[in-house]
């Protein structure tokens, strides 16, 4: 068995207009860049887009959004990005902003075949409305549904060439979550390690959620803010 | 301006208990845990993944999978630990977090709190802010008293939409705190220097009472 395609090109061939995808990253740590870049330069459009944020204006996913490729987002956070609250705003983005807990859940919920899953977090908000309410023991919760969708691009730090997966740091964050609810999972690995290097103790993703794994050809790793000692404060 | 921020900070560091698990949004709450007083030792929680959250790192200390909510390089102290988003927020609504510290856009005296959101404005969208109202045992909100154009944040009743119904339990701003009892709803317990209880009627829109034991000078800089 070998999942390993020679490029993200390759890794995206059957990415077309209109698929919806799971992509791991909060802000800009953890990003599939390389997957990100690939579906930038094939261009694929009307893309529903699930994932915590959406890069910048000019990294991680707000590339494909200042591209126009975007049709839906599914996110918590909007902020840190011109284009996506302007065209949230102008009605040409189709946005579904959804709690970063309830997010994180409903993925793991979709991976994990949970349907539904009642949560205290939104209740008597505007997200409440339309949404069943049930009270468990005095408290009220509301009704909210797994995500699965076409497809999941992840970053991990190492892979192997059976896709299982280790991150690292803080870039874990949403990966695991969405390597395990894609139809088909894409794993872009910092380094590619020969099968039984990875501790099984300590693989973060098992290689049977991931269907396809690539080398990373290069990683930018931004900083959103460079925030160090002494604090540059004015 | 950055006064004012740390006067609102060093008081909510005060409301810290040892051996806390806190969460520290983004702005004038990250401030707190320079204010942590001596001999409290609390755990920092990050909801992008990390509990044991440390100083900023020096210049060449900084690495970029090692970030807080707000895509800051952090460290992490000894003990410390990464997990991920799911984790994270079970932890959170788990009432494994027990108190954060946010900012906010408008609250009111139900203890409404709204702050991701001006409808047709702006639009941060809520992160975290949601589950963490939720889920932590005790929310501090803290603010600045009025906004720019001198109207009051602490308002009547919140007009934008809702981070959390009824949560906030702590307010705390550069002028006054107000804690909120159950029966009674927001009580103005400490006034800054530098005001009077009759300034604190006058800039503050939302219903409160004021406590029979209030204490004046209660904090804030040095004259």
């Amino acid at each position: 068995m070998n999942k390993v395609f020679p490029s993200a090109e390759a890794a995206i061939f059957d990415i077309e207009d209109g698929a919806s995808i799971l992509s791991g990253g909060f802000g800009l740590c953890g990003n599939p860049e390389n997957l990100i870049r690939a579906l930038h330069k094939k261009g694929v459009k009307d893309l529903t887009i699930i994932s915590n944020n959406c890069g910048t204006d000019d990294y991680g996913l707000g590339i494909l959004l200042k591209a126009g490729q975007v049709k839906k987002m599914v996110s918590s956070y909007v902020g840190e990005n011109k284009n996506f609250e302007q065209q949230y705003l102008n009605g040409e983005l189709e946005v579904e902003l959804v709690p970063q807990g309830t997010l994180a859940e409903r993925i793991r919920c979709g991976g994990a075949g949970i349907p539904a899953f009642y949560t205290p977090t939104a209740v008597g908000t505007m997200l409440a409305e339309g949404k069943e309410v049930r009270e468990f023991d005095g408290r009220e919760y509301l009704m909210e549904k797994g995500i699965r969708a076409d497809f999941a691009i992840v970053n991990a730090w190492k892979g192997d060439r059976l896709g299982n997966l280790v991150y690292r740091k803080t870039a874990r964050n949403f990966n695991p979550l969405c390597a395990s609810a894609g139809r088909i999972t894409i794993a872009e690995v910092e380094q590619l390690v020969d099968v039984g290097e990875l501790d099984p103790d300590l693989i973060h993703t098992p290689g049977i959620f991931v269907n396809r794994v690539v080398q990373g050809e290069y990683y930018e790793k931004w900083i959103e803010r460079r925030t160090v000692r002494p604090k540059p404060q004015a | 301006m950055s006064d004012i921020k740390n006067t609102i900070a060093a008081r909510a560091a005060q409301e810290l208990t040892d051996g806390q698990v806190i969460n520290l949004g983004i702005g004038v709450p990250t401030l707190v845990a320079n204010h942590v007083p001596p001999g409290v030792d609390v755990v920092i929680h990050s909801e992008n993944g990390a509990v044991g959250v440390g100083p900023a790192p020096d210049a060449l200390c900084s690495d970029p999978d090692r970030g807080n909510a707000g895509g800051a390089p952090i460290t992490l102290i000894a003990g410390g630990s990464y997990f991920d988003s799911a984790t994270s927020f079970g932890m959170i609504r788990g009432g494994h977090v027990d108190m954060t510290f946010l900012g906010t856009l408008q609250v009111d005296g139900e203890g409404n709190i709204a702050s991701y959101e001006i409808p047709g404005k702006l639009v941060a969208g809520m992160g975290g802010a949601m589950d963490l109202l939720a889920g932590a045992k005790t929310v501090n909100v803290l603010t600045e008293h009025c906004s720019k154009d001198g109207s009051s944040k602490l308002v009547e009743k919140c007009t934008f939409p809702l981070t959390g119904a009824g949560e906030a339990d702590v307010i705390i701003t550069e002028r006054a705190l107000f804690r909120r009892h159950v029966d009674k709803g927001f009580v103005l317990e400490e006034v800054a220097r530098g005001y009077t209880v009759d300034d604190i009627k006058a800039c503050t829109d939302m219903d409160y009472t004021v406590s029979d034991a209030v204490k004046l000078n209660a904090y804030g800089l040095e004259e």
